[in-house]
């Protein structure tokens, strides 16, 4: 698939997903990710790989992290209602360590609401969905190219962290059809899980010594047990606190340990910036219009672009509200990423937000930055 | 003139949005027919969770609340046991789901709906695959169809499963009353309706109902295929009460299933090898029916 083409976004990802090494797709029709399925149904068998229409969004990750345990790379995706009943296996994904893709191509809730227009109202689900503690890591993508650039980027971080990776798109994003330049094989990079460097006697299928225990196939003589309940270093179940302090926070660490190797971002405009703009996905385009067009007109201002939501940019953000005067948040949902820039800036925060159904327009960010400034 | 015995009332009256030639439109008009006005529906994701349209051109003379894709079963438990709660006996619940609402997401919660015994009819509407989201396969798509999740051309060669038996599913519930129906023949559906709303407990309808957009035929053929499903004993209309099977139409002159095949281009690309596939299996099925018919004839399996 090496070259240019012109393609939809959910399409584009599903090509991202494919030259990651992903060779198994399990999913349920829902708008406006269907399309994912749909392609994936076409190429899986093409590649090698294999595609299961599952009867339900609860099944589609449980057979993910069921092909992912066994060895395959494996991903699903999903809009609204699909998300929230896929919260449960998230947090299995979690548990198991099992390394997989899940993507939502948001579209306006609550509850069925607008299956065919756009929002980013599970920006929180997608950190906090799942019961307990754990971190979670979010690729929000705001262009058709993106969709298959970040796709190779989840599956390898899903891969060397052992755990779900989210890619947050959004209706927008996903049936956009544009340019789309796919590297040659070479120039992608491909990541796996870490595999046992030692003799079956000596593995050890949950071993704490190590932030990411290495993954073994099954039949290949290495012991494996895996199991969401608590689990001790073997994968055997205990229920203890003792041993609840020495699992989840290496769960939490592996991700809060690499949060500078993961976290990622987009800064422009920002060295004189007097006021600066944060968004994410969709909103990316919309948003750096809104900025050039106030920098027509005078107004200082800059934008943050968070590639990952989650982990949250935290030190971009403080820093960014150490030089600013003001920050504002523009997202289509009624106030979301909003709390966490609020958490960690040092300077008033402002938000536009909008409950979904379409994206801004760049005027109505060039207004909002105008108030912000006054 | 042909005089039809079909009430005369509608309670679905002009404005839906949905495609011409609806088969889903003509099986929600029919039932409501059959069960009057006293009727409460709730209804999943599918395409009949929109036909309704935006007011001022809704069109359901029938209370109606929509419930999440994968609880219609449990949503009509909680609606039966509030209205008992209040003392209201004369009225009947509905849940009206497609193929992939009920044999698929829905099946969960339409068993235990069957198991507990709750006091109402669980209908499922059947377009063989999930419509609303543009044709992709469901559980109920038949042996061979194209769907946008079943390619044909690369790897693939359409669906490689035979369709999921839900009568059978339905039946291993022990209901005192479950049939099939289709849109062609309206006045067999309105009294298996009626007689579903006369029985206490859980029933089931499974009506068979086309689509010219997912079929990829043209929109007035439906009626016409609709009959020719029931005629080549594709979809054979038969009820079973308390445990006895009946036949309500034993096609005298049975047509091959090409007939019906052949008028729909999601069949399009099956070569005589597959058609003679999906034949043998539609035989398979009417030679079981036959003989549950004759098993239960003298004695039924339970009741």
């Amino acid at each position: 698939m090496t070259g240019e083409h012109f393609m939809k976004g959910d399409e584009a990802l599903v090509e991202g997903s494919i030259a990651a090494g992903c060779r198994f797709y399990a999913g349920y029709p829902i708008t406006p990710s269907s399309e994912i399925a749909e392609r994936m149904a076409w190429r899986m068998p093409l590649v090698g790989g294999d595609y299961i229409q599952i009867e339900d969004e609860m099944g589609s990750l449980a057979a993910v992290i069921g092909a992912s345990c066994a060895g395959a790379k494996a991903m699903t995706a999903t809009s609204g209602p699909g998300f929230s009943l896929m919260m449960e296996h998230i947090g299995l994904a979690i548990m198991l360590e099992a390394p997989c893709v899940v993507v939502d191509i948001q579209r306006g809730g609550p509850s069925t609401g607008l299956p065919t227009l756009m929002s980013q109202g599970d920006m929180m689900q997608a950190r906090w969905g799942s019961h307990g503690d754990y971190e979670m890591v979010a690729y929000a993508p705001g262009t058709v190219q993106e969709m298959f650039d970040f796709a190779i980027k989840a599956f390898n971080t899903a891969e060397r962290f052992r755990v779900p990776v989210l890619v947050m798109g959004d209706q927008i994003v996903g049936q956009m059809t544009a340019r789309l330049v796919i590297p040659s094989e070479e120039e992608i990079e491909v990541s796996y899980r870490p595999l046992p460097d030692v003799p079956p006697e000596e593995y050890s299928p949950a071993d704490v010594s190590r932030l990411v225990p290495p993954m073994v196939l099954p039949g290949e003589g290495y012991g494996l047990h895996m199991t969401a309940l608590t689990h001790d270093e073997f994968g055997y179940p205990e229920t203890s606190a003792s041993r609840q302090e020495s699992l989840v926070p290496r769960l939490i660490r592996k991700i809060k340990e690499n949060e500078q190797d993961i976290v990622e971002y987009e800064e422009r405009l920002l060295d004189d910036a007097e006021v600066g703009l944060v968004v994410y996905g969709s909103m990316k385009g919309p948003g750096w219009e809104a900025v050039q067009a106030a920098r027509k007109e005078g107004i200082k201002a800059g934008i943050l672009r968070l590639i990952t939501p989650w982990p949250f940019p935290r030190e971009p953000v403080e820093r960014l509200s150490e030089r600013v005067a003001a920050i504002l948040v523009a997202e289509v949902n009624m106030g979301q990423m909003v709390h966490s820039v609020r958490e960690y800036a040092r300077c008033p925060v402002h938000h536009l937000g909008h409950p979904g159904g379409r994206i801004f327009h760049p005027d109505e960010i060039l207004r909002a930055l105008r108030k912000v400034i006054t | 003139m042909v005089k039809l015995s079909l009430p005369q009332e509608e309670y679905v009256v002009g404005g839906h949005v949905g495609c011409l030639g609806c088969g889903a439109v003509l099986a929600m008009r029919y039932l409501l027919k059959g069960l009057g006005p006293r009727t409460i529906l709730s209804i999943p994701a599918c395409c009949w969770a929109v036909l309704t349209g935006s007011y001022p051109r809704a069109y359901l003379n029938v209370p109606f609340v929509n419930t999440a894709f994968e609880s219609t079963g449990a949503s009509i438990a909680g609606i039966r046991a509030a209205l008992d709660i209040r003392g209201v006996e004369d009225v009947t619940v509905v849940g009206f789901a497609g193929d992939g609402g009920t044999a698929d997401i829905g099946l969960q919660a339409l068993s235990g709906m069957l198991e507990r015994g709750d006091n109402a009819i669980y209908v499922m509407y059947d377009n063989e695959a999930y419509m609303n989201t543009g044709t992709q396969r469901s559980g109920s798509t038949p042996l061979g169809a194209w769907t946008t999740t079943t390619p044909v051309g690369g790897a693939g060669r359409g669906k490689e499963q035979p369709k999921k038996d839900m009568m059978g599913i339905i039946l291993a519930h022990r209901v005192p009353y479950a049939a099939t129906a289709s849109v062609a023949f309206p006045e067999d559906l309105v009294r298996k309706a009626r007689k579903a709303r006369e029985i206490a407990g859980p029933t089931f309808l499974h009506i068979f109902s086309p689509c010219p957009p997912g079929w990829r035929f043209s929109s007035e053929k439906s009626v016409e295929i609709a009959r020719l499903a029931v005629d080549a004993k594709v979809f054979p209309l038969y009820e079973v009460e308390e445990g006895t099977y009946r036949i309500n139409r034993n096609p005298r002159k049975p047509i091959p299933v090409s007939d019906y095949m052949s008028l729909q281009e999601r069949f399009g690309h099956l070569t005589k090898k597959m058609m003679e596939l999906f034949q043998a299996e539609v035989d398979r099925n009417w030679e079981m029916l036959l003989r549950m018919v004759e098993i239960t004839e003298e004695k039924p399996l339970w009741g």
